[in-house]
């Protein structure tokens, strides 16, 4: 099982993700995605310092994609898309979009944020050049399963959501924006305050979601450990890493022990409170009820 | 004309008090005959309930001295006139012109609901599902009541006709568009 | 040409209504799991689905089934039953989201007329061209993303036709995209074509205050004298940083019927009103007011003064993105 580590959602300096990248040549990660993902306004802000990041990570042996916006509306953001292909490094698609800009046969992956809950759209994929998908992190392990099975007679690797708060939700509006009583255009980056996204609770204080400008993340952070064997099982070939700003590297390493059978899972969920005191886990889209839910013998660790 | 709060039509206290000395059983009968027949002419209705169709409803019109307890059993209804509100799975409230104009389509639902003129209880779900399935059936309750037989039905068509003249309560179907 | 207006149709009998009240197109979907409003009591089986084409058809207007949700892996043969379905019911085009449905819709009845569907989110030129090329799809419901002059853009860049959304509940978040609702009730526009299920949602009235909850989150209180909302999501009430309030989304809903001389300028060719879960008076209320309105366009005459904000959600109204203000 290899850990991809995939694109940062938040908004952090060039100078967070220079020192997060740098640190990642040394982690125990195979892959690693990068890019915006999220906001076409925060690339100017760091989009010349790509290019070394992606020469450091090679040197250090981690495979590369460069990620596509989730939403792509405008004429500069379909511009850019365009050029993602023009680096060099393998693209991972998360808005389709992006499709129309690849030549057929031209290898690609797709992100978590494109809909592949079935075997048609795998194959279509496929026999349009995906060699790698990460599923949405919506889909029930019984629907992992059978396009495991797909995946594997059309040559593609499946990733699962392994760690980190959920993507839920994309949208034209720019909710950071919003609640500071601005528009998308004069947003004046109100995320940027934000490295881990803004919670947001529900009227009884129940913490619920986190807002990351356009994008809406889960409160919890997913945790796939316990249902790591079934994912293996299942014929997973990878899990995603989602960055936090706080003991990023460390939480490679415990994945990676994880997976080498040297952690428990809950001697995981211990490590993780170590890092994020009082951060809540889940695992609900796998195996429970809701996507909510989590299966670790601690509810709110 | 969408509904406001304004709009709805009250029944009226004095009537209703003549009301609260009525007596139930009677009418309980007449309206299980009634949900009856609807099952057999409007086969459709009981069908879109899908699973809630052995759910029990408590219908219950805010301005008469008595709530109606519906059963659909699935296509064998039963409807129960009582006084104190009975252990329903969903209950819909609201005044009896409003309840009456969802059955023949002259309200919409939602709108209702938003304007708070109607209050859902309860299990949600099955609420929305005889809503939609009462919408789509295209019931009209005054032809039927002309049709019921029984000893309870000449006192009912009288109370109905009286209580259309006095309340402008919406007991027919709106005719359909002139131009149609 | 007079805008075409595309309406809802939960039920037979609203169908019926639509059609009376002077609606070109209706657009419905079979009971069950494929199509995007799988709400309880709502929708067609097959005989249901061949009479209300027939009726359609008798009276001049045509009949769009949704086949809109994301085929669940192992199950794709309900999805594929559907199109078949609606083919043989004599639709006059199926509304598609997922791309391996698409696929297997384009292969499988070529003949079929294919829409793409509004949660597929396509919202720029370029894929909207991709579509067309890869599937033949004819016409794109745009998401409710877009600003008016993107969708004259759009329009310059495509030979698709465009369809918008001009009144009804509106999604603040790209369509097809989010998983707010699997994440807090296990079900999800995607997979089981509900949105916020009503099966996930309770009541508590307690002197005039009324709580909504949905998968047992309080996101909704209102006084005595406040609309009632539903518990939506991306319309409820929550806090972050020193803020309580809609931090999404208001619970209001979208009416752009004094947009439409301008959406017909930017190249639209139909205009969708959303509501397959409101009652026969309604669809048919909303569609004499539209089809009124398109009319007047169409003549040269001002637009009617609007009637519909009475049957909105909460009673009030937006024009959405359709303002570049609203992001």
């Amino acid at each position: 099982m290899d850990l991809t580590v995939g694109p940062n959602a938040f908004f952090w300096t060039a100078e967070q993700q220079t020192e997060l990248y740098a640190a990642l040549e040394t982690a125990p990660v195979d892959r690693v995605v990068l890019g915006e993902w999220v906001c076409s306004k925060r690339l100017p802000f760091y989009q010349d310092q790509i290019p070394h990041w992606i020469s450091g990570l090679m040197e250090a042996g981690k495979q590369i994609s460069l990620t596509s916006l989730a939403l792509i509306t405008l004429k500069r953001e379909r511009k850019a898309t365009a050029e993602l292909l023009e680096m060099g490094v393998e693209v991972e698609v998360n808005d389709l979009t992006a499709l129309a800009y690849i030549p057929a046969e031209t290898p690609f992956s797709v992100g978590p944020l494109i809909n592949v809950y079935n075997e048609g759209t795998l194959i279509w994929l496929a026999e349009r050049g995906a060699k790698r998908i990460c599923l949405p992190p919506e889909l029930p392990l019984d629907s992992v399963r059978t396009l495991c099975k797909v995946a594997k007679d059309h040559g593609v690797i499946i990733e699962m959501w392994g760690h980190g708060r959920i993507p839920l939700a994309i949208s034209g509006r720019c909710y950071h924006a919003r609640l500071h009583g601005r528009t998308k255009d004069n947003c004046q980056f109100a995320c940027e305050a934000d490295p881990d996204g803004l919670d947001v609770q529900t009227l009884e204080g129940t913490p619920f979601l986190t807002m990351n400008g356009v994008q809406t993340l889960s409160d919890t952070y997913a945790c796939a450990a316990h249902q790591l064997p079934l994912l293996r099982e299942a014929g997973v070939g990878a899990l995603r890493l989602s960055p936090q700003s706080v003991g990023f590297v460390d939480l490679c390493q415990s994945y990676r022990q994880l997976i080498d059978g040297k952690l428990t899972p809950d001697a995981l969920t211990r490590t993780l409170q170590g890092i994020v005191p009082a951060q809540r886990l889940s695992d609900g889209f796998l195996t429970g009820q809701r996507g909510v839910d989590w299966s670790g013998s601690t509810s709110h660790i | 004309m969408p509904p406001t709060s304004q709009s709805i039509p009250q029944f009226p206290a004095h009537l209703a008090r003549v009301l609260r000395v009525l007596p139930l059983a009677p009418l309980s009968l007449s309206l299980t005959a009634y949900a009856r027949r609807v099952a057999k002419t409007h086969a459709g209705l009981f069908r879109r309930l899908g699973e809630h169709d052995h759910a029990s409803f408590e219908l219950a019109p805010t301005d008469m001295p008595f709530v109606l307890l519906l059963e659909p059993r699935g296509g064998d209804p039963k409807v129960t006139v009582t006084r104190r509100a009975p252990r329903a799975d969903a209950r819909i409230a609201g005044p009896l012109a409003a309840l009456i104009g969802l059955v023949h389509g002259a309200y919409d639902g939602d709108a209702l609901f938003f304007s708070r003129d109607l209050v859902i209880e309860g299990d949600t779900a099955a609420a929305l599902a005889l809503r939609n399935a009462v919408d789509d059936a295209e019931l009209d309750l005054s032809e039927e009541i002309a049709t019921l037989s029984g000893p309870f039905a000449a006192p009912m068509r009288r109370i109905v006709s009286f209580a259309q003249r006095r309340t402008g309560v919406c007991l027919t179907r709106p005719e359909d568009l002139a131009a149609w | 040409m007079v805008m075409e207006i595309v309406c809802p149709a939960g039920t037979p009998a609203a169908l019926r209504a639509a059609v009376k009240a002077g609606a070109h197109t209706v657009y419905c979907g079979f009971a069950d799991e494929t199509n995007a409003r799988n709400f309880p009591g709502l929708n067609f089986d097959r005989a249901e689905m061949r009479e209300g084409v027939a009726f359609a058809h008798a009276h001049g207007s045509k009949v769009l089934v949704a086949i809109n949700t994301y085929p669940r892996a192992g199950s794709e043969a309900l999805w594929h039953r559907a199109v078949a379905d609606a083919e043989t019911a004599g639709a006059d085009a199926v509304i598609l989201a997922d791309p391996g449905l698409l696929a297997y819709a384009a292969r499988h009845h070529p003949g079929l007329r294919r829409h793409l569907s509004v949660q597929a989110a396509a919202a720029n030129a370029d894929i909207i061209n991709f579509y067309a090329q890869a599937f033949g799809v004819k016409r794109v419901v745009l998401p409710r993303v877009l600003s008016v002059p993107e969708i004259a853009a759009i329009n310059a860049e495509t030979e698709v036709e465009t369809e918008v959304f001009v009144f009804g509940g509106l999604c603040v978040m790209a369509e097809g995209r989010c998983s707010l609702s699997s994440y807090a009730t296990g079900r999800s526009p995607n997979m089981n074509g509900v949105c916020s299920p009503a099966s996930h949602v309770e009541y508590h009235e307690d002197q005039g205050v009324l709580d909504a909850k949905l998968g047992g989150y309080t996101i909704h209180r209102v006084g005595r004298d406040d609309p009632a909302p539903y518990p939506t999501l991306c319309k409820g009430c929550f806090t972050a940083g020193e803020k309580t309030n809609h931090l999404f989304e208001d619970p209001v809903s979208l009416n752009a019927e004094q947009l439409i001389p301008q959406l017909q300028k930017a190249g639209v060719t139909a205009l969708k009103i959303e509501g397959r879960q409101r009652s026969r008076s309604y669809v048919a209320e909303v569609v004499k007011n539209f089809r009124a309105a398109v009319d007047a366009v169409d003549a040269g005459r001002p637009l009617p003064t609007g009637m519909l904000a009475r049957l909105s959600e909460g009673q009030a109204t937006t024009t959405g993105a359709y303002k570049k203000t609203w992001r």
